[in-house]
């Protein structure tokens, strides 16, 4: 990469984020500052899916479980349902942990897996953990079933209690920063490139030296606490949760962020977040056309644009061969 | 647990007539993953589009006032009206959403994502088109509830014997075509090795679209017999019905035909051992299970001979 071309996407940057700190205070509404906030968290779960779906090119359409589990987690330790309440910064790192142990879990039986198997294995998993979600509540009361867990603590950070949409909004933003930070260092970093040559080709990163398994497992964990860290910030910011939060059609949604803005780019990622969330906000009266067009713009994407809108041009042909190993042509 | 034992034999006779269903509706993505190696995410709107038509159908039956409306021409009509509607549009889908992305070459997670676009806007479009709120199948009508056999403490519906004929039937004939027709040769070849039988003079995107087409078809039936059993269906039936039937063609061994019979059956029954002896609401807990520990320990199923990716149709 050329000097100017690095500075240049430094000034980018900088812009956005001097965009995103003060697009709170332009905002017309409290609403649209809460749709800004979900902007930012959807964000930064799209970044963990997109460590181990873009990154590592394993395909996983049940990410959603990891979200379910790390806000499920999170109102465990900072709820009325079993009178904990953790202070924030103390329970964020039990669920992050939490969430990375279910990750390795739910990895470990699935690496010899490849491709399309993966995925159904990864669905499985996604609704195993929502009808658990649903119906823990007998023959001992672990989630409260269909009717969720409500007064959920909210977070406090130094003695001051977070309320309101415009506090959660620059607490989010600042975790989608530091998310942002860690994706590319991992992308840049040995575990980064060793995740690339597993996409780009198994068998022969396995030839290099790679240690696949180590590898495969710590994608899974690492994109498994992005999506505990994002879940414990839903909880506490919705102050509940419902096991209809974590529904197959979130995982879908979540994957299309990945996929829409550009598989295994970080900017694309965020535009994806941004598209995904912001559209349907925007198009209200057309609510009820929303999945629709979302089905049949996936369709069209691959059929056009299969490597996403904004895509680096140097991974561009590498990135669409993504996903385990190529099929055979016809 | 033991005081469940007597109502065992009737919920297995129920797993069972639930099973051949599914069955039916692996061989479409048994089939289609013999030929394209993809997973055709969409194949359980194809079967819920199967049981609109049938209703539809059989609507206008009933309000065309006929007469009687005995089973054995009325069932054949309903089937052959939903096996064309749900085999056409299954070829479609295979013509505009994935055929660009396998010309191309394109990897498999290109057209399994185009898949989950296609499953998500069917979906929709059924439910834009025909409401959100369920529709009722007028069952009764043709199967009177007095039609029944008796045999011990177990009662055998008259539909659910005719489900059970209607599926094993259905794999029947697939199997012939299979083995014995000229489309079928040419499908085997096709899943054996796409290019080889190419340059063998088989048109390769034909017996693909021929593929879908019978697939398809087979999961439009299925959506029928669905319809007649539950006699409720909603645009929803699909989702949960595809991941069962996805289930079962990976448990009797993808790609396989008997596999997907096989492995209808065994999750049927397994699932009724499940609502007899752990509890109903975790049925599809535990029918997903199944489907993680076969991938897990046994990826080619109980019938699948070799690796997944070299299998036949």
């Amino acid at each position: 990469m050329s000097m100017i071309t690095a500075r240049r996407k430094l000034a980018l940057a900088a812009a956005l984020g001097a965009v995103a700190l003060l697009a709170p205070l332009l905002a017309p509404s409290d609403y649209v500052v809460g749709v800004l906030a979900r902007i930012c968290l959807y964000a930064t779960l799209a970044l963990g899916l997109n460590i181990v779906v873009g990154f590592a090119g394993l395909l996983d359409i049940g990410y959603v479980a990891f979200f379910g589990i790390g806000s499920y987690v999170y109102a465990f330790l900072a709820s009325p349902q079993f009178g904990l309440h953790l202070p924030f910064l103390l329970a964020l790192p039990i669920v992050v942990l939490a969430t990375a142990l279910f990750g390795i879990l739910i990895g470990a039986p699935t690496l010899r897996l490849g491709g399309d198997y993966l995925a159904i294995v990864t669905l499985g998993f996604g609704e195993i953990t929502y009808l658990l979600l649903l119906n823990l509540d007998r023959p001992i009361n672990i989630t409260n079933g269909p009717s969720g867990i409500i007064n959920i603590d909210p977070p406090a950070l130094l003695g001051h209690t977070m309320s309101g949409n415009i506090q959660y909004y620059y607490l989010f933003l600042a975790v989608l920063a530091l998310t942002l930070v860690a994706s590319s260092r991992l992308q840049h970093s040995r575990i980064g490139w060793a995740w690339q040559a597993i996409r780009e080709d198994e068998l022969a990163a396995r030839a290099m030296g790679i240690n696949t398994t180590v590898a495969k497992l710590q994608a899974f964990a690492i994109g498994a606490s992005f999506a505990g860290f994002a879940g414990a910030l839903l909880a506490s910011w919705q102050r509940s949760v419902f096991p209809e939060n974590f529904l197959f059609t979130e995982s879908i949604n979540v994957l299309a962020m990945v996929i829409i803005g550009g598989m295994g780019s970080l900017a694309g990622v965020v535009l994806g977040a941004v598209v995904i969330v912001a559209l349907p906000e925007i198009f209200r009266e057309l609510a009820a056309y929303r999945l629709l067009v979302f089905g049949l713009m996936l369709m069209v994407l691959m059929i056009f644009r299969p490597q996403g809108i904004l895509v680096p041009r140097a991974a561009a042909g590498a990135l669409a061969r993504a996903g385990a190993t190529p099929a055979k042509k016809p | 647990m033991l005081d469940a034992l007597p109502i065992l034999p009737q919920q297995l006779v129920f797993g069972l007539a639930l099973g051949a269903v599914y069955g039916l509706i692996a061989l479409g993505y048994t089939m289609v993953y013999g030929v394209l190696l993809m997973i055709n995410f969409a194949h359980g709107e194809l079967f819920t589009i199967g049981a609109y038509v049938g209703w539809a159908v059989l609507v206008w039956l009933i309000n065309a006032q006929l007469g009687g409306l005995h089973p054995a021409w009325v069932l054949p009509v309903l089937l052959l009206m939903a096996m064309s509607a749900s085999g056409i549009l299954g070829m479609t889908l295979e013509r505009f959403a994935y055929r660009p992305l396998y010309m191309r070459g394109a990897t498999r997670l290109g057209p399994l994502i185009s898949a989950v676009g296609a499953s998500i806007f069917l979906q929709n479009a059924v439910m834009l088109t025909q409401g959100a709120r369920m529709k009722v199948y007028m069952t009764s009508l043709l199967f009177p509830r007095t039609w029944y056999l008796q045999i011990g403490g177990v009662r055998i519906s008259a539909l659910v014997l005719v489900m059970v004929s209607v599926a094993l039937l259905l794999m029947w004939g697939l199997s012939l075509l299979v083995q014995r027709t000229a489309l079928g040769r040419c499908m085997r070849a096709v899943a054996e090795d796409r290019e080889v039988a190419a340059v063998m003079g088989v048109n390769v995107r034909r017996v693909i679209s021929r593929t879908f087409l019978l697939g398809s078809a087979l999961g439009g039936a299925a959506g029928v017999l669905v319809g007649l059993y539950y006699t409720q269906i909603d645009f929803f039936m699909g989702y949960s019905a595809g991941l069962k039937a996805f289930t079962a063609a990976v448990l009797g061994g993808i790609g396989n035909i008997k596999g997907a019979m096989l492995g209808g059956l065994m999750l049927g029954v397994i699932e009724s051992l499940a609502v007899t002896f752990i509890n109903p609401a975790y049925r599809d807990v535990v029918a997903f299970v199944v489907l993680i520990l076969v991938l897990v320990f046994r990826p080619t199923g109980l019938l699948g001979e070799t690796v997944p990716q070299a299998n036949k149709v």
